[in-house]
């Protein structure tokens, strides 16, 4: 088994994308009034974090942010092998009104997505949710789009794309690989 | 990260579980807790399946809670004790299970007075089978969430020395239990009266004492079990006045115990009998967090088993 990799992004790359994407949300959102950041873990969760940080430098305001994690809500619950792992919950204060932003790393099928979203609901009603992710590779099975696009990178369905955050993973970079 | 889930059919004792099993278990037992504090305490999980409680002995809290996990995991939950079934009527328990495997349910949760009926009925049904205590054999979803209160407590369960008090012999708490933290790396050590304590019980690697105040000076974790007195065939006891001067655990004794050490109790509690109402209001006990993370240990076992497909 043979394998291409290419780097999609590195270091200097994902700290730019990260700074654009707080601008994009503070600019579409007109302040920071009323926003709550909420990551999919594990590196959705990283990215939420990194996005308050930024913000924080940008408006100084501490934006409130947490995690959902969206395992209890898939799909595919009962067609796997076995149970994944369930991941952290930590939404930070009462939704209703609010403005959720969701981060995931890598937006493809849109399932997690769904899931996440009904997870939000079971919690309340917030105003609305806006979706922002690093990498969007296409290949959507529902209907659904990000607001906020790290890159926008179309892919085949041979393709990996891996998201390595510092945090986790020691580095940050996105790379695409290829087997055949 | 523990990645390995469970892979098992049936959850019927804790000797059959890993070590790695139990962490998972308890992994996501802690994750799982907090749906019960939401204010819509469900999670759409196990939409669609349907699951047995097939209670052949009296139960409050551990059928409460059995019934409870499955609908907060969105589970369709049935329950059934056999004083208004069939078995009245004179129908075998396998006649009942194979009637009951007929209308397909996913999960089959038993109490059964006779140890290894849930072993039975598992090489029977399709469906998975929780053992939910059988006769003096196991409980182990019992052991499961006193590992959790355990652990969440002392952040460990490695090297602590734990004491189970009680009528050893008659309870399945103590046998699952010592299995479950044996494997976990604790240190256990028995202790009652010389009639309640089984022939044979160093062979499962515990101490034995007969001393309750000299036994717990050195205990992380002091567990008392409840005098069954529907088990209580034959004079084990001269009276139960003298059992709790001697084995009911009060203030008096607790004094010689660390001050950060911490008591469970599976209820329901003899107040007066083998725990005093002073200690079990105490704030070393924490016999309403088992009952919390009772709910939360079923409804892990319901993820992992009715999860996955062969």
């Amino acid at each position: 088994m043979k394998e291409r990799k290419y780097v999609i992004l590195n270091e200097r790359d994902v700290k730019r994308t990260i700074t654009r994407l707080s601008h994009e949300i503070i600019e579409k959102n007109k302040g920071t009034d009323g926003i709550i950041l909420l990551g999919i873990p594990t590196r959705g969760r990283f990215l939420a974090k990194r996005v308050r940080d930024c913000i924080m430098e940008i408006e100084g305001v501490k934006v409130p942010t947490g995690a959902i994690d969206a395992t209890l809500y898939r799909d595919d619950i009962s067609r796997k092998d076995e149970q994944p792992p369930l991941k952290e919950m930590d939404i930070p204060e009462n939704i209703d009104d609010k403005k959720i932003i969701l981060f995931d790393d890598v937006l493809f099928t849109g399932r997690t997505i769904r899931a996440a979203m009904d997870v939000i609901m079971d919690f309340g009603r917030p105003m609305f949710i806006q979706l922002a992710v690093l990498v969007d590779r296409g290949h959507r099975e529902l209907p659904i789009k990000a607001d906020f696009i790290g890159k926008n990178l179309p892919t085949s369905l041979k393709e990996e794309v891996k998201v390595s955050l510092k945090e986790c993973d020691g580095k940050d970079e996105v790379v695409i690989r290829e087997t055949f | 990260m523990i990645d390995n889930a469970i892979k098992r059919k049936d959850l019927l004792g804790m000797d059959d579980l890993t070590v790695d099993e139990i962490e998972a278990v308890l992994e996501t037992a802690e994750k799982l807790k907090e749906v019960s504090q939401r204010d819509i305490k469900k999670v759409p999980t196990l939409r669609g399946k349907t699951i047995i409680n097939l209670f052949f002995e009296p139960s409050t809290r551990t059928r409460t809670s059995f019934e409870l996990a499955a609908k907060r995991m969105s589970a369709d939950a049935i329950n059934i004790s056999a004083s208004a079934s069939s078995v009245v009527k004179g129908e075998t328990l396998i006649d009942t299970a194979m009637n009951l495997e007929a209308m397909n349910p996913d999960a089959v949760v038993i109490r059964h007075p006779s140890p290894g009926a849930p072993h039975i009925i598992s090489r029977l049904l399709k469906s998975s089978v929780v053992n939910a205590g059988d006769g003096a054999h196991e409980h182990p979803t019992q052991a499961l969430l006193d590992l959790m209160t355990v652990k969440e407590k002392k952040k460990r369960l490695s090297g602590l020395q734990v004491v189970i008090v009680g009528d050893i012999t008659h309870s399945r708490v103590a046998r699952s239990n010592i299995i479950g933290f044996k494997k976990s790396g604790a240190k256990v050590r028995v202790v009652g009266a010389p009639t309640l304590i089984p022939y044979g019980i160093e062979n499962m690697g515990v101490q034995v004492s007969y001393d309750l105040k000299e036994s717990i000076k050195d205990a992380d974790v002091i567990m008392m079990l409840r005098i069954q007195r529907e088990r209580q065939e034959g004079a084990l006891l001269p009276s139960l006045r003298e059992y709790s001067i001697r084995y009911g655990l009060d203030m008096e004794k607790l004094e010689d115990a660390p001050k950060d050490v911490i008591i469970l109790h599976p209820g329901p509690l003899n107040r007066g009998v083998e725990i005093s109402p002073e200690v079990a209001d105490s704030p070393y006990s924490l016999i309403l967090n088992q009952v919390s993370n009772g709910l939360a240990v079923r409804m892990a076992i319901f993820y992992h088993l009715l999860g996955g497909k062969e």
